[in-house]
């Protein structure tokens, strides 16, 4: 049984002259990993800006688990059950790399100054689930040996999975990953894929920006292929790279396009 | 967390060292009243300096707000003290109310400041807050007319000491034999008030509300994304911060017995930061270290410079108050220097060194 989690619907974004985004709709359903793939500059991070709350569409509307998020703000969204990764790491810095992820459990958790400075029961509870969740996730993802390090001083893989890691404190409904195998070599990637089936099965749906094809061919169920701000084509990964209009997006002419599907 | 395992490892050295600081400063004050009572009164101002700069390490330190007018808060508390408890409105209010009377004023106007400037970052928010606490001073100054409210340049007189029923903070007693002047009396209580604000401290950083804090002054953008309502956030750091400067306000206000709005000049914003910066900012021991140092050096200089000068060169070259603010001033450059992120760095920099960076 499919169920639909996020549907968007027209959504629009200008910057001054530029179309960002042109009446862009899809929907993802749960337990999906949705790809979505474009040329640089087709407008996937302003979508996921705009679905994030980063920045407000000009038009359109998403409709997530049963709800509209119409002008809400990034946290509000975040609390809602949408997390995500960006594109050019933002992690905490100097922070360690267990504290990013305790700041990820913010949003489930409720201590305020006055828990902090009596450190009742119920906060010091609290803080122990959050510290212990927050290794659970840093072992999840693969970067538990290096939890007292700084973030900045991670090897670049395990700063994109810290970044995972993070996300998924918020316990997402969906988790949007924006280029999660940028940078990474043959292997990261590949045991990244296992991450992203991993995340699937414990019942978390993925949106997932990627250049990599190879990735984005063998793990996504669906993707969708944006250009200069339009959605040029939607489907399972076999019918997309088919599609001539995907074709003449990326290599600009009348070519076939033969990408493996498997590695 | 961490400073708690590190505790661990070693508890019995650390209560040692813990038993030693708190009797020596409980000795301190008679072996400072024995050179003078004035050095008893300057430990006074040295604590209320900590305060201060704890409370401005909340703001600078933990979120990453560069504050320029907290002093504004200081005077908010100050002046509530000064005016609840003297002869200018005859109210004698004892001060266990007035304090936190003076906090929450201190705290509300420390979100009507936050309020405006969420969108500020930087400089920017350096120079709205460096206005806001201008606006407070002159406010100070100009509030004699039509109605006298603060009595302008000339300030509040006779402003009541600390009593607690017939116990009075002011008044010299003997008691159990030992010489109690009323710097004395009231160093106990400012140390006691100290030890709390400490442990505030120390538990907000390491709490769900700290780490948002950090969360914010590490990277705004990454916070809201994971959900940290950064707007709600922020006014609580400016209002926590505020409330500290306003409790010290008011002890400033009972041990001076005096107060116009000259003493909440801009420099004396500056100093506050200066002893954040210092001490290393977001680490609290740091922050505590360099405002006692900004204290006391100047005041050793003040009483050292002409001596020094004399035994050098037979005769009194320069001004003392000219030098004492040039090798001031010198210290501090040659800190950042060599020190750049202050005297005891905050754990987080400590390791930043230890670990090689890894690309």
């Amino acid at each position: 049984m499919t169920q639909v989690l996020l549907s968007a619907k027209g959504i629009t974004k200008r910057f001054g002259g530029v179309q960002a985004l042109s009446d862009v709709g899809f929907t993802i359903n749960h337990g999906e990993i949705y790809g979505l793939i474009g040329p640089n500059g087709a407008g996937k991070t302003s979508l996921f800006n705009v679905l994030t709350g980063i920045y407000v569409a000009d038009g359109g509307e998403f409709l997530f688990d049963g709800g509209s998020l119409a002008n809400m703000k990034p946290n509000d969204v975040a609390r809602r059950g949408i997390a995500r990764t960006f594109q050019n790491i933002r992690l905490f810095g100097n922070l360690s790399a267990l504290e990013n992820v305790m700041i990820g459990r913010h949003v489930r958790t409720h201590a305020g100054v006055f828990g902090a400075i009596f450190r009742n029961g119920a906060t010091l509870a609290e803080e122990k689930a959050i510290h212990k969740r927050a290794y659970e996730l840093l072992d999840y993802v693969g970067v538990a040996k290096r939890a007292n390090s700084l973030a900045k001083h991670l090897a670049y893989g395990d700063q994109r999975r810290l970044e995972i890691a993070r996300a998924l404190a918020t316990d997402p409904k969906l988790l949007a990953l924006d280029e999660p195998a940028a940078g990474m070599n043959a292997t990261e990637t590949s045991s990244l894929k296992s991450l992203l089936h991993e995340i699937r099965r414990d019942g978390t749906t993925i949106l997932l920006i990627e250049h990599d094809m190879k990735l984005v061919m063998s793990v996504c169920d669906r993707v969708l292929v944006l250009d200069y701000g339009k959605k040029i084509a939607e489907g399972t990964a076999g019918e997309v790279q088919k599609d001539p209009k995907v074709v003449q997006a990326y290599l600009g002419g009348d070519v076939s396009l033969n990408l493996k599907g498997t590695t | 967390m961490r400073n708690l395992l590190k505790l661990k490892r070693n508890r019995a050295t650390v209560w040692t060292a813990c038993a030693l600081v708190i009797a020596a400063l409980i000795v301190l004050p008679f072996a400072l009243a024995t050179i003078g009572t004035a050095w008893v009164r300057i430990t006074n101002l040295a604590i209320l300096y900590v305060f201060l700069a704890l409370g401005l390490n909340i703001v600078v330190g933990f979120a990453g707000l560069l504050d320029l007018g907290y002093i504004a808060f200081y005077a908010v508390g100050a002046y509530v003290y000064a005016l609840l408890a003297s002869p200018h409105f005859n109210l004698h209010l004892p001060f266990w109310i007035i304090l936190p009377m003076g906090a929450a004023l201190a705290c509300f106007f420390g979100v009507l400041l936050g309020a405006p400037t969420l969108k500020l970052r930087g400089d920017y928010l350096a120079i709205v807050t460096l206005g806001f606490g201008e606006i407070i001073r002159i406010f100070l100054n100009n509030l004699s007319q039509p109605i006298n409210i603060t009595n302008g340049p000339q300030g509040i007189t006779l402003i009541d000491p600390f009593r607690i029923g017939s116990f009075n903070f002011a008044q010299r007693e003997t008691i159990a034999g030992l010489d109690f002047t009323g710097p004395i009396k009231y160093y106990y209580f400012f140390l006691v008030m100290m030890a709390v604000v400490i442990v505030i401290n120390l538990r907000l950083q390491d709490s769900r509300i700290g780490r948002a804090w950090e969360a914010i002054r590490e990277d705004e953008v990454a916070a809201r994304a994971m959900g940290i309502n950064t707007r709600n956030v922020k006014l609580l750091a400016f209002a926590m911060g505020a409330s500290f400067g306003g409790v010290a306000g008011g002890m400033f206000s009972a041990i001076q017995g005096f107060i116009s709005p000259e003493s909440f000049v801009l420099v004396e914003s500056v100093m506050v930061l200066a002893m954040v910066v210092l001490g290393g900012m977001g680490n609290i021991w740091g922050v505590i270290l360099g405002a006692v140092l900004l204290s006391f050096v100047p005041e050793i200089l003040r009483y050292t410079v002409t001596p020094v000068q004399e035994a050098l060169f037979g005769r009194t070259l320069l001004d003392p108050e000219v030098i004492r603010m040039l090798l001031f001033g010198l210290a501090l450059v040659l800190m950042m220097l060599f020190r750049p992120a202050g005297i005891l760095p905050s754990a987080v920099r400590k390791r930043e060194l230890e670990t090689p960076a890894k690309t």
